[in-house]
This record gives C-alpha cells, structure tokens and sequence, in this order.
C-alpha cells in the first residue's frame, strides 16, 4: 500500500474523525464529499465514541495478502452508537461467543505491515465491550 | 430505439488455460461468435475485463483484441464493472446498435486469472470492495458474502443444507456443459464438509478462479431475420443499478438492492412481467449470492430462498430454473468473461440447442450480472423471436 494512501486516511484511522452534515446533521463514516441524505457540502469534524454492536461478521481461514499469520481472525460489520456502521476485526473474542447483536468498542492496534518495506499500518480493530 | 437481436455466440471451454494467453482466447471467443452468426462483418468491438492490469499487466485492451481479431481498424472500447463488466459489454453492445450508430457490434468478455498466484488473484479481485475501508482491515470477497450469508441464516433460518443444495443443483447441470470449468457432480456432503475459507463460506460455496472468453455478435432485428442461421434472439429489456461499493453502508446485509432495481428497469423496458421469464442465469458467485439474488429477482419470498433449492424448484424442470448452464459456480467465474457467457446460454437455450440442459420450452430468459458484494447489477431480458 502506499505511504500517502495510508497518509490520507490517518484522521479516520487513528481517531475515527467522522463527518457530520451542517445541513441535516447526518454523520458519515467514512466522511464523504456530499451528503447521501440532504445533498449539503459542508461539514463539521465529528469523532465516534468507538461504542457499538455486531450486526453480521464471518472468520477468515484463507487470508488475503498481509495477513498470513492472523488466521483465523474475524471481521465484522458494526453498527455504531452514532447511526454508522463500519468493518473492522473483532480481536480478544473466543469465537464461540462470538454473536450478532453482541456489543463492542473499537481499539486502536496494528491492521497489517507493508511487506519487506516494514511499513506498519495502524487502526481499529472491535474487541468485547466491558461487561 | 431499433430492435436488437443477438445473432452469434461464442463460447471456449473454460479453465486454468494455460496454453492461452488473455489475447487468443478473446479472439478465439470472437471469432467463434462471428462463425457462429455466418457472417464476417463487425462494424464495432467492446471488450468488457475487470483487471487484465492487474492479472496480466496489460491494458489497452480494445486495440489489443481488435488487432487480434483482425478485421480492420474497426472502432473499439472497453468497459469495467468489477464481475459485470461483461453484461457492461453486452450493454454497451445493445446500445450502440439500438442508437443506429453501428449494425455490427462483437462484445467480447474476458479475463486471465491464472497467471498469478493465489495471493495477487485475492488482490486484484478485492479491488471490487472498497479498498480504504474493507480491504484494509483484511476483509476478502468470500468474507463480504460470509457476511452476508451469516446474516441470512441469522434472520431467516437459512441453513447449510440448503446453501449446499446451490452448489448440488449447479454442478449437476454443468454436467452437460461441454464448455464448464468443473462438470463434475457434488453431493451436499461434500460442499457442506469442504475447506471453510470464511466462515459460514467453505470452498466448495465460492465460484472458481478461471480463465476464459465470451462473445455475442448483436446486430438490427430486422439483419438478424436476414442471416437466417438460427432462430434470432431479442434483447427486449435491459436494466441497470448501482449501489454502494462498500457492503458494510447498506441497510441491510440479506438483501441486494441493485438486483432488484436493475429487474424492474428490464421489465418495465421489456413491458412483460416477471411469470413469462422461463429460466434464469444469476451471478452465484458464491452459493448464497443465488440464494439472495433468488429472492430480490422475486420469485420467491425474502427468505425462502434457500427451501426453494432443496425443494427442486430452480432445478431443470422446477418452476424456474436457475443457472442451467452450471452458472458461475461450475461453469467458472472468469469475472469480466461472465456476464456475456450468460448471454451466450441464454441465446442458445430460446434456440433450443443446449441438449440434456435444456430448460424445455423456453421462450424468455432473464441474465443478471453483478460487480462486488452488489455494487453494480445488470439485467438482460432476451426472447425467442420468429
Ligand atoms: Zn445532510
């Protein structure tokens, strides 16, 4: 992946910067360049709590280049507490407890490296939230 | 808009050809097409391909087939849909004569998927899904449709028996392709208790890696009626939808929007309602994608999908058949090759010449292509036509 690819999605990956619509207040995440409910342009920075639930996820057994050494592991689509849904892995979860409708949060941890360059690439990953 | 007929097809048997590189066999496909419709005469070229970039490193693919195909400096384009961008082609095809800018008009799919390993195959096919914010977080394409898969089953009780029931069904009816990647029989047992490759998705759920070409040759009705070779073949309806790349902004995971718009715009443009389809081809790039789009296509209630398969009821000779030809899963899934394939199917059972496949009195045929976790969706409604 390329360094500025990665660069540019930094304020979404690191601090879930979302974009909430000055016209209507709908929250994207990822933030867009128009809003799909009101047709605004402009909008504020907002940050997601991290605080969501499990609508569907499955387990990977044959990984796709850069993560060899993490299966099985789990990705998911979450429903945020905001309204948004986003895909990430579900980490530091037994699989057999693993649920639709189970409640997560996002931390921040080590996605995948950029082959022999060691380019390392941070973001979320959901974990069980606490009981 | 003039009356389009589809007056050539052309079909290679499909495989890991290695012998054959993306050029030959989309040449091989085109010539077959024109050999097929008994005329040499092509006034334009599309070649619909997903990622001959990625997979052979080469682009530029309109002069690279119309030089091949050697039939002049012809014009030609190409077109991209991720897994649609052959029924893009046939689109792009049926427009251009529909329009009267061209009569003859060759659309070529394509892709060559075995050149590369495992790894950048998983690669290139991915960039159908939304890089930054799927892809990145190690999702794959067999992880979208778990996904969805797992949905399904949650909400509706839709069971591994009956996703392996798709693949039964499929493989059965590639039997009696001779062009199909794998004509073998399966049984439920063994879809059920293949590789898991992202769960609930084991191997035997997903459509194969392939090499492979199609082509149609779609010209005026009224040239068609003229070459007399074969029946001519109608495209009375096309219909067309988009939705969002990424599977995880959508608000529901058991239902794909773009096929269901993309039908409705078909028939509306076809005027014929959805009991005078006779068959169906549909994009079963995993088994649970048949089961879904089954559904969204309307013929059976959201959710019941997955009890029509075991209950025969899209077999050949069920209430309507689904993916005579073996479809994606058995037929094989060379991704830009596909939506024309099906076009190629559908043409030849209204002729009434697929054999111990053929769906008996077929009179309307419904294809539906899909790019991504749905994404993009194209349906062609084609008709037999004295
Ligand atoms: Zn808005």
């Amino acid at each position: 992946m390329i360094t500025a690819r990665n660069w540019r999605e930094i304020p979404q990956r690191y601090r879930l910067e979302a974009g909430k619509c000055k016209k209507c207040s709908e929250v994207l995440y990822p933030p867009r360049v128009v809003c799909p409910r009101c047709g605004g342009r402009t909008f504020e920075s907002f940050r997601l709590s991290g605080e969501g639930e499990v609508l569907t996820y499955s387990i990977v057994h044959v990984a796709p280049r850069g993560f060899e050494d993490d299966v099985p592991f789990v990705v998911a689509i979450v429903g945020m507490k905001e309204g948004v849904q986003m895909t990430g892995q579900i980490v530091d979860c037994d699989h057999g407890k693993l649920a639709i409708g189970m409640k997560v949060r996002t931390e921040f941890r080590r996605i995948q490296e950029d082959g022999e360059a060691g380019m390392i690439f941070y973001g979320h990953k959901f974990v069980p939230a606490a009981a | 808009m003039r009356d389009v007929a589809v007056v050539g097809l052309g079909m290679i048997k499909w495989g890991e050809l290695w012998g054959k590189s993306l050029r030959t066999m989309a040449v091989e496909a085109g010539l077959a097409a024109l050999d097929d419709a008994g005329t040499d005469r092509v006034d334009s070229l599309v070649v619909g391909c997903m990622s001959s970039g990625l997979f052979v490193g080469q682009e530029h693919l309109a002069s690279l087939v119309a030089d091949g195909l050697a039939k002049g400096p012809i014009p030609a384009s190409r077109v991209e849909s991720a897994c649609a961008s052959g029924g893009l082609a046939v689109k792009t095809a049926f427009m251009e004569v529909a329009s009267g800018m061209s009569d003859f008009v060759l659309a070529i799919g394509v892709e060559k998927m075995t050149d590369v390993d495992g790894g950048t195959a998983t690669y290139a096919l991915g960039t159908a899904a939304d890089g930054e914010y799927e892809c990145f977080h190690g999702v794959t394409f067999p992880a979208l449709y778990g996904m969805m898969a797992r949905a399904h089953m949650h909400r509706y009780g839709t069971t591994r028996e009956q996703l392996s029931a798709v693949a039964v069904k499929n493989h059965g009816n590639a039997v009696h392709n001779p062009h199909a990647q794998f004509p073998q029989a399966v049984t439920i047992e063994q879809v059920s208790s293949s590789v898991m490759v992202a769960d609930p998705i084991r191997i035997l759920d997903c459509s194969p890696v392939t090499d492979g070409a199609a082509a149609v040759l779609v010209c005026p009705l009224s040239e068609a009626r003229k070459l007399k070779k074969h029946l001519a073949v109608k495209i009375v309806g096309v219909g067309h939808a988009t939705d969002t790349i990424g599977l995880y902004a959508r608000k529901e995971f058991t239902s794909l929007p773009a096929v269901r718009l993309s039908f409705e715009r078909a028939l509306k443009m076809a005027k014929k309602t959805r009991e005078e389809i006779s068959f169906a081809e549909v994009h079963d790039c995993f088994t649970i994608a048949e089961v879904i789009i089954s559904e969204d296509l309307g013929f059976f209630e959201k959710g019941s999908g997955g009890k029509a398969v075991l209950a025969r009821e899209t077999a050949l000779g069920g209430r309507i058949p689904i993916n005579p030809s073996g479809g994606l899963k058995a037929k094989g899934h060379p991704v830009g090759a596909t939506g024309v394939a099906q076009i190629c199917e559908a043409t030849l059972q209204l002729r009434g010449g697929c054999g111990q496949r053929q769906v008996k009195g077929a009179k309307v045929g419904l294809c539906q292509n899909m790019g991504g976790s749905g994404g993009s969706s194209i349906v062609h409604i084609l008709e037999a036509n004295e």
